[in-house]
C-alpha cells in the first residue's frame, strides 16, 4: 500500500519526520518496506524569475535570459532553448552542479539523472538551465503546467530562490507499505491514517461525507441481490446531471502520486475512494441500465460479458455478475461492462459501493485471468461498513467538484449484520497470554485510540468492535492489538517457568539416518540437496518400459515448468543431473550422496497422499573411479550397521549390463548399483563414466543396527593363510567365498586380494587369490599346529574342487 | 709378559683410535680377544708367585680395554646415527597421506544444529509427510478457503485437495491430533512453493517448533528464541520481536535478529537496520487448538517457523539460494 506523506497529513497531524514515523508504523506492525522522497532525483534546482532575454548571437530559436535566482545570485545568464520563455516568469531553475531528470531518449541515463554544468552554449555562457516540468519527473496531473512542452511555468507567488521541490510538490514522502493479510482495512489511505493517528496519539480528521440529495423525477433503479452469500451489501445511488470537465488539480496529484491518469471527474472520484477510502466503486451509465433494475445474481452457464477493456467472457455459475433487466452489466468487483461504461455523453450515473465475498471475486478473478485494481481490492476484503462510508464520500466528493446532482433515489440491500460487535475479555487472560503485566491505564488509551471504545471494570474489559475490524474476534486480538501499541519491547524474556519436563530428541529411524550419513561421509561422499521433481523426460532418458513402475508417477497439475513437473519416484536421475552439471563445469571428480523421499502413487490418478520413502541415492563419477567405489560405500554401510547385503548381476534398463548389481537383503531386493550405460553417457556426451547407485533405506532398517556386539577375545591369535586358486572364468568371487567359509568354521574372513588372467593360467580360466583368516574359538585350549591348518586346507580345497572345480594353483 | 701386555694395550689403544666403523671396532674386538687369549696362555709358563701379579695386570688390562671400547662404540655410534639422521631426511611439507571424507549439505549441518539446540531443551522431531492435505496445511491451521492468506504463499497441488505442503506447521496438527500436552517438538523438512527467483526456491526447508502446555506465554517464546539466537550465532545475539500476521498465531510475531556482521551498528547485510528478519512465530491461535481438540482455555502455546536455508545463507554467507541446489563439487566441499 503506498501511502503519500502530504495525503496522510490531512486526516492526522503528523508532526514527527518521515523516517520516525516509519519507524513507528514499524512497531506496530506496519512494515515500510520503501521509503522514497519524491525529490530524490532533484537537487539544486530553484525557483528562478526571467528579468530580461536576448536573442543568441548565433542561433534562431535560442534565447540568452539573465535570471534572479535569489541568494544563488541576482543576475545569472543562463541560454534556453524554451519557445514559451518571456521576461518576467517564474520558472524552475538548475544551477550549475545540479541534478534533474534525464529526458533524452537517446542517453543511457535516460529517465535517471542528469548533471547541470556551467558551460557555452554557441559560445554563450550559459550558467545552469530552465526547466520543463519533464525535467524534474512531473507530469501535468501532478503539477498543472508541468505536462506543457518547454518551461514550466510557476505560480507568481512562487518565492524566488525556493527549492523547486518544496514549490511543485516534489517535496513529499512516499510510504510503501506491506499490510498484512489480516488488515484490509489499511489498504487505504484513511486505514493507514487511522494507525498513525493511534500510535503518534493525535486524533483523526474523517473525511467528509455529508451531501445532500435532491428531489428527482428520473425513474429510480431497484436493487435486487439474488446472491447475498457472495454480496452481503449493495448500495446504489443515482446521480443526474453529470458533467464532465476538468477534476481540481488537487485531486489529479492525489491520483497521480498514485500511478492513475485524470479521465473525468466521476471517474476520478470513483479512483479516488478507492485509494481514499478502500472502498472499490463502480459508475454505471444510468440510461443505459434497462428494465430499471440492478439484479445481482450467479452468471448463467455460457452467459457472456464484454468488460471495459473490450475483453470477451463466457461465464459460468461460478461468476457473480451485476445485470439490469436484460443483460450482465457488470462482472462484479472485476469491471464493468463495456454497454454501460462512462462515456463523454453520460448523463446520469447509477454509483455502486458493494461489499462482494473475497473468495467469489479471487476464484472468478483467477479463472478469468480478469483483474483490476477493484478486484486486487475485493481478495483482501472490503467490510460493508466501508460501503456505506465510501459511497457518502463519493457523494460528498460529487457535489465538492460540483460535477452533478446527488438524487433522492438510492438503494441499500444488506445481508451483512451491521450491530456493532461487542466483546468481552478478561484482562487476566490477556495478561497471562502476554506473560507480563500492562498498567490498566495503558490498556484503556490503546484501546480507545484504536476506537475500541474500552470500558474497565474489574478483570472485565468490555469493547466494540470497530466496524473495519472484521479481523478481531477473540481476546488474544485484543491483547495483539495491546502489544503491538505498547511496545514488544516490554516483553521480558523467561524460559518456560511454569511449564512441564519433557524428554526430547530423535526417533531411532531418524537417528539411524544421521549415522548412515556420517558412514558415507566418511567414504568421501559429499551430501547433496536436490529438488523432490523433475520431468517426466528423465523417464525416456533413463530408458524406462512403458510399463515401468518408476513411471507411475504423481504430477503437479501447476508446475513451474515441465522440468519440475514430476514427483520423483526414484532418485537417480537427479544423481545423474548432478554429476553431469559438475563434469561439465570441469569437476572432473566427484562422490556424493542424497537421502531424500520418492514418490510412490498408490492409486493413479491420485486420490490420496502418494507413499513417501526414504532412499539414499549414490554418485560417483571421474577417472578414477569404478564399480567397486558405490559398492565400497555400500559396505562400509554394511560393517557399521550389522547387515549382509548380496550382490547378484542385474538388467537395469540404465546401467551397464555387464557393470550392474541388485543389492539383497536375504530374499529382498533393496537396491542397485552400476554403471551409468554407456548408451546414455554417449547421449549426453559425456567423457567421464558414471557411477550411480540407489537404496530403499526403509527396506534396510529392520536389518540395519547401529548398536556393536562384542564377542569375547579368544585366548590365541588367529592365523593367516594364502591360496592361489585357478576357477573358470564364470565362478564368481562370492561363490568362491561362500564354499571357502563354508568348509571350515574356523575360517572367519576370506578376502580376495588379487584376481590374474593370462601367463601360467590356461585359456578360459583366472587365478584368484584369496587370504583366509583362521580364528580359533573363545575357549580354545591351544593355538593351532601347523599340521591341524594343512589339515583345514586340505578339507576347503577338496570342497572347491567338488562344488566348483576349484583348484591350487 | 709384562712387555707383551703393554705392548698389547698399544697396539690396541692406537688400532682403536683409527677404528671408524661399528664393523671395524667388532674386528678389533675380536682379534683383542684372541690375542689376550695368547697372552693369558703364557701365563702356565710363570712361578706361583708370579702369577697373582700377572692375573691382576691381565685384569686391568681386560677392564680398561672394555671401557676403551666401550667409549669408542659409544663415540662410533653417535657418529653413524648422525649419518643415518641425514640420510634419511625427510620434505616435512610434503603433502600427507590422508582419506579424505566428504561433506554435509550445508541444510543437513545447520538442521542438525538446531536439533542439538531445542532438543536439549525437550523437543521431540517430528518429520510429517511431504505431500499434505489441504485441511492439514491450510483448513486446520485457521487458514480456510477463502482466507487471503492462502495467496501470502504460491500452492503446487497434486489433485483436489492434495497439495506439496507449503510449510512445516502442518505437521503441528498431526502431532497435536496424536498427542496431548505438553507436547515439545520440532518438525523439520521440505517444503514447496511455486516460486523461482535468486531469493526464492520451489523447493526449500523448514524447521517449525510448537510448544503447548499450560500458562505457556510470549515471554516465553522471547526466551526461547533469546536461547536459540545465543547457541546458533553467537552469545551477544539479541532478538527483536515486531507484529505480524499468520493464520494460525496470534498474537503474530516476525522475529528480528541483531546482525552478526555488523553487531547491529548496520550494514549491507542488514540494509542498515542491524537487523535481519530470521523467523515468524506466535501464540498458538486458539482455533487451531480447538481444531486438534485441546481446551484452548486450559492450555496456551507458541510455534515459530524459521527457513533452514535462510539461517545456513547468513550463517555461512551465501548469497544465492540455488547455489544450494545445484551441488556443484566445489560449493559442498567447502561445508567439510
Amino acid at each position: 500500500m503506498k501511502a503519500p506523506l502530504s495525503w496522510l497529513k490531512d486526516y492526522v497531524d503528523i508532526d514527527v519526520s518521515a523516517q520516525e514515523l516509519a519507524d513507528k508504523l514499524f512497531s506496530c506492525g506496519f512494515e515500510v518496506e520503501e521509503l522514497t522522497y519524491l525529490g530524490d532525483k532533484i537537487d539544486k534546482v530553484v525557483v528562478g524569475q526571467v528579468k530580461s532575454l536576448t536573442d543568441h548571437p548565433d542561433s534562431d530559436h535560442m534565447k540568452v535570459c539573465v535570471v534572479d535566482c535569489g541568494e544563488y545570485g541576482g543576475d545569472l545568464q543562463i541560454v534556453t532553448g524554451a519557445p514559451n520563455v518571456f521576461a518576467g516568469m517564474k520558472t524552475p531553475c538548475a544551477l550549475d552542479g545540479s541534478l534533474v531528470v534525464d529526458t533524452n531518449p537517446a542517453s543511457k541515463t535516460f529517465g535517471g539523472q542528469k548533471k547541470i554544468k556551467k558551460g557555452k552554449l554557441r559560445g554563450v555562457e550559459s550558467c545552469g538551465m530552465l526547466c520543463s516540468g519533464e525535467e524534474l519527473g512531473i507530469t501535468e496531473d501532478f503539477c498543472p503546467g508541468a505536462g506543457v512542452d518547454g518551461l514550466l511555468v510557476l505560480d507568481d507567488a512562487a518565492p524566488v530562490g525556493e527549492d523547486i521541490r518544496k514549490v511543485v510538490g516534489l517535496d513529499d514522502w512516499i510510504f510503501d507499505i506491506s499490510v498484512t493479510a489480516n488488515r484490509p482495512d489499511c489498504q487505504s489511505i484513511l486505514g493507514i491514517a487511522r494507525e498513525v493517528a493511534a500510535v503518534l496519539k493525535k486524533p483523526l480528521k474523517e473525511p467528509d461525507v455529508s451531501y445532500t440529495e435532491h428531489k428527482t423525477k428520473k425513474k429510480p433503479i431497484a436493487v435486487e441481490v439474488q446472491a447475498p452469500d457472495l454480496c452481503p451489501r449493495y448500495i446504489g445511488h443515482y446521480v443526474e446531471n453529470v458533467k464532465g470537465g476538468e477534476t481540481p488539480a488537487w485531486m489529479r496529484r492525489r491520483l497521480a502520486l498514485s500511478g492513475l491518469r485524470s479521465i473525468s471527474p466521476v471517474v476520478d472520484i470513483t479512483n479516488f475512494v478507492l485509494l481514499e477510502m478502500g472502498q472499490p466503486m463502480h459508475a454505471f451509465d444510468a440510461d443505459e441500465i434497462g428494465g430499471g433494475k440492478i439484479v445481482v445474481r450467479r452468471a448463467k452457464q455460457g452467459e457472456k460479458i464484454t468488460t471495459l477493456d473490450e475483453k470477451h467472457f463466457a461465464l459460468c455459475p461460478d461468476n457473480l455478475v451485476i445485470c439490469d433487466g436484460e443483460k450482465p452489466v457488470a462482472l462484479a468487483g472485476i469491471m464493468g461492462g463495456l454497454n454501460s461504461e462512462i462515456t463523454d455523453g453520460t448523463k446520469n450515473v447509477f454509483f455502486e459501493a458493494a461489499k462482494f465475498a473475497r473468495d467469489s471475486v479471487r476464484r472468478t478473478s483467477r479463472s478469468l485471468g480478469q483483474s483490476s485494481d477493484s478486484s486486487f481490492r475485493f481478495e483482501k476484503g472490503v467490510s460493508a461498513y466501508t460501503s456505506e462510508k465510501g459511497m457518502a464520500r463519493a457523494l460528498h466528493l460529487i457535489e465538492e467538484l460540483d460535477c452533478g446532482t446527488v438524487t433522492n433515489l438510492s438503494e441499500d440491500v444488506c445481508a451483512a449484520d451491521l450491530t456493532p460487535r461487542k466483546m468481552t475479555a478478561s484482562i487476566q487472560k490477556i495478561e497471562a497470554l502476554l506473560g507480563i503485566f500492562v498498567p490498566r491505564e495503558e490498556i484503556e488509551g490503546i484501546l480507545s485510540r484504536l476506537s475500541f471504545a474500552p470500558v474497565l471494570d474489574g478483570d472485565n474489559l468490555t469493547v466494540t468492535v470497530p466496524a473495519w475490524r472484521e479481523d478481531v474476534d477473540g481476546y488474544p486480538d485484543l491483547a495483539e492489538e495491546i502489544i503491538r501499541m505498547y511496545g514488544y519491547d516490554h516483553i521480558v524474556p523467561t524460559f518456560l517457568e511454569r511449564a512441564s519436563v519433557t524428554g526430547g530428541g530423535l526417533s531411532d529411524a531418524q537417528r539411524l539416518e544421521g549415522k548412515v550419513k556420517e558412514v558415507l561421509r566418511t567414504q568421501g561422499f559429499d551430501e547433496a540437496c536436490t529438488y523432490s521433481f523433475y520431468s517426466p523426460k528423465e523417464f525416456d532418458l533413463f530408458r524406462l518400459k512403458e510399463d515401468a513402475p518408476e513411471r507411475r508417477a504423481v504430477h503437479i497439475l501447476n508446475p513451474i515448468s515441465e522440468d519440475l513437473s514430476v514427483l520423483r519416484t526414484f532418485l537417480a536421475p537427479s544423481m545423474l543431473q548432478n554429476a553431469v552439471r559438475n563434469i561439465r563445469r570441469g569437476n572432473e571428480e566427484g562422490r556424493q550422496f542424497e537421502i531424500a523421499n520418492a514418490y510412490l502413487p498408490r492409486s493413479l490418478p491420485v486420490s490420496g497422499q502418494p507413499e513417501e520413502k526414504k532412499r539414499l541415492a549414490l554418485a560417483v563419477w571421474g577417472n578414477k573411479c569404478d564399480f567397486f567405489d558405490l559398492k565400497g560405500a555400500a559396505e562400509a554401510l554394511e560393517e557399521e550397521f550389522h547387515f549382509r547385503l548380496s550382490c547378484g548381476r542385474a538388467e537395469i534398463p540404465w546401467l551397464h549390463p555387464g557393470v550392474s548389481a541388485r543389492l539383497m537383503l536375504g530374499e529382498k531386493e533393496v537396491g542397485c548399483i552400476g554403471e551409468l550405460d554407456p548408451a546414455i553417457a554417449l547421449s549426453l556426451g559425456l567423457d567421464k563414466k558414471v557411477y550411480l547407485g540407489e537404496l530403499d533405506l526403509e527396506a534396510l532398517y529392520p536389518g540395519m543396527s547401529a548398536e556393536a556386539k562384542f564377542v569375547n577375545l579368544p585366548r590365541f591369535p588367529a592365523v593367516k593363510r594364502d591360496l592361489a586358486l585357478v576357477a573358470d572364468e564364470d565362478v564368481t568371487c562370492a561363490q568362491v567365498e561362500e564354499e571357502l567359509m563354508r568348509a571350515c568354521k574356523y575360517v572367519t574372513k576370506a578376502e580376495l586380494f588379487d584376481v590374474y588372467r593370462g601367463g601360467q593360467v590356461p585359456e578360459g580360466k583366472k587365478s584368484m587369490a584369496f587370504t583366509l583368516t583362521f580364528t580359533p574359538d573363545e575357549h580354545a585350549e591351544k593355538a593351532f599346529t601347523p599340521e591341524a591348518l594343512d589339515g583345514f586346507v586340505r578339507k576347503i580345497l577338496g570342497n572347491l574342487k567338488f562344488k566348483l572345480n576349484v583348484e591350487l594353483r | 709378559m709384562q712387555e707383551n701386555i703393554r705392548a698389547l694395550r698399544e697396539k690396541t689403544l692406537a688400532a682403536l683410535r683409527e677404528a671408524e666403523s661399528s664393523r671395524a671396532l667388532y674386528e678389533l674386538k675380536v682379534g683383542f680377544q684372541s690375542e689376550l687369549k695368547k697372552v693369558m696362555s703364557g701365563m702356565r709358563e710363570l712361578s706361583k708367585e708370579e702369577r697373582p701379579a700377572f692375573g691382576k695386570l691381565v685384569n686391568e688390562l681386560k677392564e680398561s680395554m672394555e671401557e676403551a671400547f666401550e667409549g669408542r662404540a659409544a663415540e662410533i655410534r653417535e657418529k653413524e646415527m648422525q649419518a643415518k639422521y641425514a640420510a634419511e631426511r625427510i620434505d616435512v611439507t610434503m603433502p600427507g597421506r590422508k582419506f579424505r571424507p566428504g561433506a554435509l549439505h550445508p541444510v543437513t549441518i545447520v538442521k542438525n544444529q538446531l536439533i542439538d539446540i531445542f532438543a536439549g531443551m525437550g523437543f521431540k522431531v517430528y518429520e510429517g509427510p511431504e505431500v499434505e492435505t489441504d485441511y492439514y496445511n491450510f483448513t486446520a491451521l485457521n487458514t480456510p478457503e477463502d482466507h487471503p492468506a492462502r495467496d501470502m504463499q504460491d500452492t503446487f497441488y497434486i489433485a483436489d485437495k492434495l497439495l506439496l505442503r507449503t510449510q512445516t506447521s502442518a505437521g503441528q496438527i498431526r502431532v497435536m491430533e496424536q498427542e496431548k500436552p505438553p507436547i515439545k517438538i520440532l518438525s523439520p523438512g521440505r517444503v514447496f512453493r511455486s516460486d523461482d527467483d535468486a531469493t526464492h526456491s520451489p523447493m526449500f526447508h523448514q524447521m517449525e517448533g510448537l510448544v503447548v502446555d499450560r500458562n505457556i506465554t510470549l515471554c516465553d517464546l522471547q526466551g526461547m528464541l533469546a536461547e536459540f539466537a545465543r547457541r546458533m550465532f553467537d552469545s551477544s545475539t539479541k532478538v527483536r520481536l515486531r507484529p505480524s500476521y499468520f493464520p494460525f498465531t496470534e498474537p503474530s510475531v516476525e522475529v528480528d535478529l541483531s546482525c552478526a556482521e555488523c553487531g547491529g551498528k548496520g550494514c549491507r547485510l542488514c540494509k542498515g537496520t542491524g537487523w535481519i528478519e530470521v523467523l515468524g512465530a506466535g501464540m498458538v491461535n486458539r482455533k487451531v487448538l480447538e481444531n486438534c481438540n485441546i481446551d484452548p482455555d486450559e492450555y496456551t502455546g507458541f510455534a515459530f517457523g524459521m527457513g533452514i536455508e535462510r539461517i545456513a545463507m547468513l550463517k555461512y554467507g551465501i548469497n544465492n539460494i540455488r547455489a544450494l541446489f545445484e551441488n556443484d563439487e566445489r560449493f559442498l566441499g567447502q561445508f567439510r
